[in-house]
């Protein structure tokens, strides 16, 4: 069943098969593309501040697959269906957190290569954002999911995922462009720290969100 | 689409009362349902049939009482778990890939419901009554030993009315179990009712 399930939720979220599931990615490049714009060409001034640009980027485009990760499959009865088949919540999570993941970060690691070409980031910066996008990505889709879930009954509940997200990623974001500001890859390790314990605690917290949306 | 070890299921409710947010919806509910009974709950909107369904699913947890059941348990309500975004055909195929054994009745049971010239079309285009034919559809391919219906009979024509009382014979000559709550009458010989009114708070009990 597990196995069927993460087969279903990437066939969704993935992008180029599920519904404009390719946003993301494209909204994450399409931020690196105007940056250039806006503060000139100037390559100095872009290779120094297009790091952190990627990563606000990066955090910004985690925002847009929020509204439907979790809310759509709760309308639809689908979580009570698996449940009723015996799958735990924390399961349905697990597996929604991988996917999510494999839709949202790999993509954007890829973007990470013309995003950086366009802001001037090269050699060991490059190297550095491209680890710290890799370590980072998951506590991003770690906390998505956690906030999706919490959000879903509500029903402004896009809006304020939005901003819910931002505070709580504010620790990736700190030690992530922290690590390119000083080339410091110590810092690196602190980002992937903070992804795991994320990703350790995502499924309970989400599990037990979607659990108590059944309740009212 | 004989449920397995279907005589030895039964589903069993003692106590139970549930609540909707401040409000008391009923208590001391008691029932047993033996494998091949079926039983009719009747009340009006907001009585709390669908509340019901969900406790004794396990979806809610009761406000009080307790919910016994040995065997599998489907339910069927306005909400099919159906991805809107694909073809009927592949939203049925993914319940069918986890629940079904043989894949030659996947065919036989499309068929049975009439969905056999909508399996091409996206769940989203479907009527309601196509809809809840397919969510019917979902529950024959699953076979549980315990049916949950919720309304199956709104938004269903004639001839699918029919239909639905006659799978839930089918399902209980199978010793399978079917609770069902309908403001429409089922032609299910032997099927007991009871009214949720009934077990509603008097007034002096929702003071306390």
């Amino acid at each position: 069943m597990i196995l069927a399930l993460l087969r279903r939720d990437l066939a969704q979220f993935f992008p180029f098969t599920g519904s404009g599931a390719a946003l993301p990615t494209v909204f994450f490049v399409a931020v690196a593309m105007l940056f250039p714009f806006a503060v000139g060409p100037d390559a100095n001034l872009l290779a120094k501040t297009g790091g952190g640009v990627v990563w606000i980027a990066a955090l910004l485009a985690a925002i847009l697959p929020l509204e439907k990760l979790v809310a759509r499959d709760i309308a639809l009865g689908f979580f009570d269906q698996l449940k009723l088949r015996g799958a735990t919540e924390e399961a349905m999570m697990a597996v929604r957190l991988l996917a999510h993941w494999l839709s949202f970060g790999p993509p954007l690691l890829l973007a990470t290569f013309p995003a950086a070409a366009l802001l001037k980031i090269e050699g060991e910066s490059f190297s550095i954002l491209l680890l710290g996008l890799l370590a980072g990505t998951p506590g991003l889709a770690a906390i998505g999911l956690m906030i999706a879930a919490l959000t879903a009954s509500l029903r402004a509940g896009a809006a304020l995922s939005g901003l819910l997200l931002i505070p709580l990623a504010l620790p990736i974001l700190i030690f992530g462009a922290g690590a390119l500001a000083r080339a410091d890859p110590v810092s690196l390790g602190f980002v992937g720290a903070i992804s795991l314990g994320l990703v350790a605690i995502a499924p309970f917290a989400a599990g037990a969100a979607i659990r108590a949306a059944r309740e009212n | 689409m004989a449920p397995m070890q279907a005589t030895f299921s039964f589903l069993a409710a003692e106590n139970l009362a549930c609540r909707r947010g401040d409000r008391l919806l009923f208590r001391k509910l008691s029932f047993r349902l033996e494998a091949g009974a079926a039983c009719h709950v009747t009340g009006a909107n907001g009585a709390g049939k669908t509340t019901l369904l969900r406790a004794l699913a396990g979806l809610t947890t009761p406000y009080a009482g307790e919910v016994q059941r040995k065997g599998a348990l489907d339910l069927v309500d306005e909400r099919t778990g159906l991805d809107p975004d694909l073809p009927l055909g592949k939203a049925l195929a993914f319940w069918a890939k986890i629940d079904l054994d043989s894949p030659m009745m996947f065919d036989a049971y499309c068929e049975r419901l009439g969905l056999n010239n909508l399996l091409d079309v996206p769940m989203r285009y479907l009527s309601t009554g196509q809809k809840k034919r397919a969510a019917l559809a979902r529950m024959m391919i699953w076979g549980a030993d315990i049916w949950l219906l919720d309304e199956p009979l709104s938004g269903l024509d004639t001839a699918s009315q029919a239909l639905v009382s006659e799978l839930v014979r089918e399902h209980c000559s199978y010793y399978g179990i079917a609770l069902i709550a309908s403001h429409q009458p089922l032609d299910v010989p032997g099927m007991t009712s009871f009214a949720i009114e009934n077990f509603a708070p008097s007034d002096a009990e929702e003071e306390e």
